[in-house]
């Protein structure tokens, strides 16, 4: 598990004259559950972005698998196999819950204008398949039952799960789960906890960024946090909780649920 | 007449015609930094000044300075009632469907203007006298006179309505952020309307001051309204003085073309403007590139 | 739950070929009345192009009469100046409008909602203003005329025969366009309007949809245009301006742009409406404003959802008072 999947080495990211992201360098192994967590504007969104391609590092380098990700546009990473859920919920809200996930196997199908106008026969096995497979991640997040309804009718902790399959549809190799936590009660928590570990247990490697303190230590297997766009720890859950730096940057926020 | 004296001519032509497309332009941005909506009726409320004017003075023999300013009330109520009708009620809706209202509402106005005015253009006398007047070798009408002079009183006016007024000044604050400006007390709503009246007004006068020299018919306003836009981007759209500086330019780039090149294409001219300014630049001349990426649309 | 919209689509598909076939028999022959459906029809090729880009994919166009009208002189020009066959002019100018359509789609569709909207208005005026300079080649305002009518075995095609070929046309294109809509495409298309950065996000290329589906709205609008051409044998500018743009779009819009049904509804009513509107010229215009301004007030999903709310409401008080 010491295979290094995303590395960051001395990325930076300005907008004008704020810093959002400073000198950062990290590594993510492979089969991991690293979490970043970091008071508000730590710059933890900010770093999602970077990585998803939404806009470019202004300085430094983010390499995944030995590619360079500097400079690739959004579609072209998600096909790398780097995949995502959005802090504020970003389904499709014209597509029921079952085409919202099959949209997630784009990429790894490649039917076109033609192929689809003309119904040929290799579409055709190409669309069973990817009902299959959508279908086979609805289960897996428990929302087999739900797969006709409208995506955006569903109740809030619901459509999180829904934003999890989709983004499970694409095969990823590296998650990237944007606080899917928020809004959801303490039950719906913890079957949430339960779902990423079965999540790794698919061999994909998985980034958290949460504010649920107690989702975070149950589940990481390192932490990294971020205070003004710089790292100020990286560890264990354990370490990162005596860590002094840490601790201080957390006074005056609250811990545990924010 | 000499090469110099022509291009005197073809500037003075611009700056006029450039007027006309500075104030479209103008009330384009007033009510794109009040609501974030491009007025696609910007055109008619032109049209229809010109048309109501010949209407008051032709018709109904009104003297002309009376006509003009029942031209401009009856345009700003139609812009007012346009504001309530259909832009209050759709407030919350998709932008394709605020686009197609407006869209719309040119629609309506310029069948309105066929229905009761028919396709034929019509003129009206000028303001002053006929007698042209010779500058530098370019040969010019009075009325020329009126379309920049009036221009400039309605520029002053606006400059003095967003710097001086209360008023204004609000206006102003809810193009920056409507949840502040409301938090504060402004009426957001009332803000709206005033926008849709002022550019209402702007453009009757506008159409009013340019019927004498060019003439005006039922379905002038859609290539006035993209001209007028062109003008707005190209100064950076919600930058009330880039629009008016850009206006003028595309008149005169405009007049040049049609007299030196070819008269067919002018209209030409404008629109590959604005595409090139929307391609290219679209925070256009004045604006910078990070304000167009936050602007709403 | 996609097979049983297929199974709607199918029934509608045979109804209205029915209706097709059946047609000439019920105007008996009346040419006037077949040519309205055969206008019908052509109008519905554009609308359904149209309806691709805006109602699937969530963007606009305000100047799509540009491309019927690219269509149409390019086979009315390589046929009646050039001695062109008619196939090869058509394919010519479906070519020229996909090229267009590329090269002012790639920097168009990456602006956003007004922008596009107004690039569009921007671009379908420079076209119009072509169709009417370049006089040698197009006629100018006054138009081209003498285009060749359409043959067959050299027994020209009449009325009848035309209606069925436009409306084969309208049938090949209705289940092209079905069939993308139900594929990954599709989807791929509806991604994009639900939300272009999620769309990217999942690996939607959402830039080079966009341009696809507007190369591809643009080949149907080509298509009409050519057969346009060949059935009144006489064009002119007028037809390819700003009015028939906005009238395209508003067939989209008021029948209900979220389907391709709604906008041959919408393509339906608005085509029959001017014959409704014999002798009362002058109101023309303003009816399709007040039309439209009607439709986006009270029934903004458009016409065709308009009816089926209308429908569902009506049984539940049905329900309610046996």
């Amino acid at each position: 598990m010491r295979e290094e999947i995303l590395k960051a080495k001395n990325l930076q990211k300005s907008f004008g004259g704020l810093r959002a992201i400073d000198s950062l360098n990290f590594a993510i192994c492979r089969g991991q559950i690293k979490s970043v967590i970091g008071p508000n504007g730590a710059g933890k969104t900010t770093l999602f972005n970077l990585i998803t391609g939404i806009f470019p590092p202004s300085e430094g380098i983010l390499e995944f698998n030995g590619q360079i990700l500097n400079g690739l546009k959004p579609h072209l990473i998600a096909q790398l196999g780097i995949s995502r859920t959005f802090q504020n919920l970003q389904l499709f809200g014209n597509m029921t819950v079952l085409e919202n996930v099959m949209v997630g196997r784009h990429s790894q199908t490649s039917a076109g204008l033609l192929s689809t106008g003309l119904r040929l026969s290799r579409m055709q096995k190409e669309e069973k398949d990817i009902k299959e497979k959508a279908l086979a991640e609805l289960t897996f997040m428990g929302l087999e039952n739900r797969a006709t309804l409208e995506a955006t009718s569903l109740p809030l902790g619901e459509q999180k799960l829904l934003e999890i399959a989709r983004a499970l549809a694409t095969y990823p190799k590296l998650l990237l789960l944007d606080e899917p936590a928020a809004g959801l009660n303490t039950r719906e928590t913890e079957k949430l906890c339960h779902t990423i570990r079965k999540i790794q247990q698919r061999g994909i490697t998985i980034i958290l960024v949460e504010h649920d303190m107690s989702l975070v230590m149950e589940i990481s297997d390192e932490l990294l946090v971020l205070n003004y766009g710089k790292k100020i720890a990286e560890g264990s859950p354990r370490d990162i909780q005596r860590d002094p730096d840490v601790i201080a940057a957390y006074l005056g926020e609250e811990t545990g649920n924010a | 007449m000499s090469l110099t004296s022509q291009i005197i001519q073809f500037l003075f032509t611009g700056l006029n015609v450039g007027s006309i497309y500075a104030l479209v332009a103008l009330g384009f941005t007033m009510i794109y930094n009040a609501t974030a909506i491009i007025n696609l009726a910007q055109g008619e409320f032109v049209m229809l000044g010109g048309l109501m004017m010949v209407f008051f003075t032709a018709v109904l023999q009104i003297p002309m300075y009376l006509g003009f300013f029942l031209t401009v009330v009856v345009v700003t109520t139609l812009g007012a009632l346009f504001e309530r009708l259909a832009i209050h009620p759709l407030k919350n809706a998709s932008i394709i469907t605020l686009i197609i209202i407006t869209l719309a509402g040119s629609i309506l106005f310029r069948g309105m203007a066929m229905f009761l005015w028919g396709k034929d253009p019509y003129g009206l006398p000028s303001f002053s006298s006929d007698q042209p007047i010779h500058i530098w070798g370019a040969t010019l009408q009075p009325q020329f006179f009126w379309v920049l002079g009036i221009t400039g009183v309605v520029l002053l006016g606006i400059w003095f309505f967003f710097n001086r007024t209360l008023a204004g000044k609000a206006m102003t604050a809810c193009s920056f952020n409507s949840v502040a400006a409301r938090l504060v007390g402004i009426n957001v709503q009332k803000m709206v309307l005033l926008s849709f009246s002022l550019s209402a007004a702007i453009g009757a006068i506008a159409g009013a001051i340019i019927t004498p020299i060019t003439l005006m018919e039922y379905d002038r306003g859609p290539l006035l309204a993209l001209k007028g836009f062109a003008a707005a981007v190209l100064g950076g759209l919600g930058s009330g003085g880039g629009a008016i500086v850009a206006g003028f330019l595309i008149g005169i780039l405009e007049s040049l073309g049609a007299g030196l090149v070819s008269s067919g294409y002018k209209d030409a001219i404008a629109l590959l403007v604005l595409l090139i300014v929307l391609w290219i630049k679209p925070s256009g001349l004045f604006g910078s590139a990070e304000e167009s990426e936050l602007k709403k649309f | 739950m996609r097979d049983r919209m297929r199974r709607k689509d199918l029934y509608s598909l045979l109804l209205i070929g029915l209706l097709i076939v059946l047609y000439p028999w019920i105007v008996d022959g009346n040419e006037y009345f077949i040519s309205v459906l055969v206008f019908l029809g052509i109008n519905s090729i554009v609308t359904m192009g149209l309806c691709l880009l805006m109602g699937y994919a969530g963007q606009i166009s305000l100047g799509h009469a540009a491309f019927f009208g690219i269509g149409a002189y390019f086979s009315g020009i390589l046929t009646s100046q050039y001695s062109f066959h008619p196939v090869v002019a058509f394919f010519a100018g479906i070519f020229f409008s996909a090229l267009v359509a590329f090269l002012v789609g790639k920097p168009t569709l990456r602006l956003k909602g007004h922008y596009m909207a107004v690039a569009t208005l921007g671009f379908g005026e420079i076209f119009f203003i072509a169709f009417n300079e370049l006089i040698t080649l197009t006629g100018g305002p006054s138009g081209l005329s003498g285009i060749p009518s359409l043959s067959f075995f050299g027994q020209v095609l009449e009325v009848t025969a035309y209606l069925y070929l436009v409306w084969g046309f309208v049938f090949l294109l209705l289940i092209f366009s079905l069939n993308v809509i139900n594929s990954r495409v599709g989807r791929a298309l509806r991604a994009v309007h639900g939300g272009e950065l999620a769309a990217n996000a999942m690996g939607v290329d959402a830039a080079w949809y966009k341009v696809q589906v507007f190369v591809l709205s643009a080949v149907y609008a080509s298509i009409a245009g050519s057969l346009y051409a060949h059935f009144i044998t006489f064009i002119s500018p007028s037809s390819f301006g700003l009015m028939p743009s906005i009238m395209f779009l508003m067939m989209v819009v008021i029948g209900g742009a979220g389907t391709i049904w709604g906008a041959l509804l919408g393509t339906a009513v608005l085509t029959s409406l001017p014959e409704y509107l014999r002798g009362l010229e002058e109101f023309e215009v303003l009816a399709y404003g007040g039309i439209l301004m009607a439709v986006l007030l009270f029934m903004p999903q458009g016409i065709l959802e308009g009816m089926q709310k209308l429908l569902k409401s009506m049984r539940r008080t049905r329900k309610k008072n046996p």
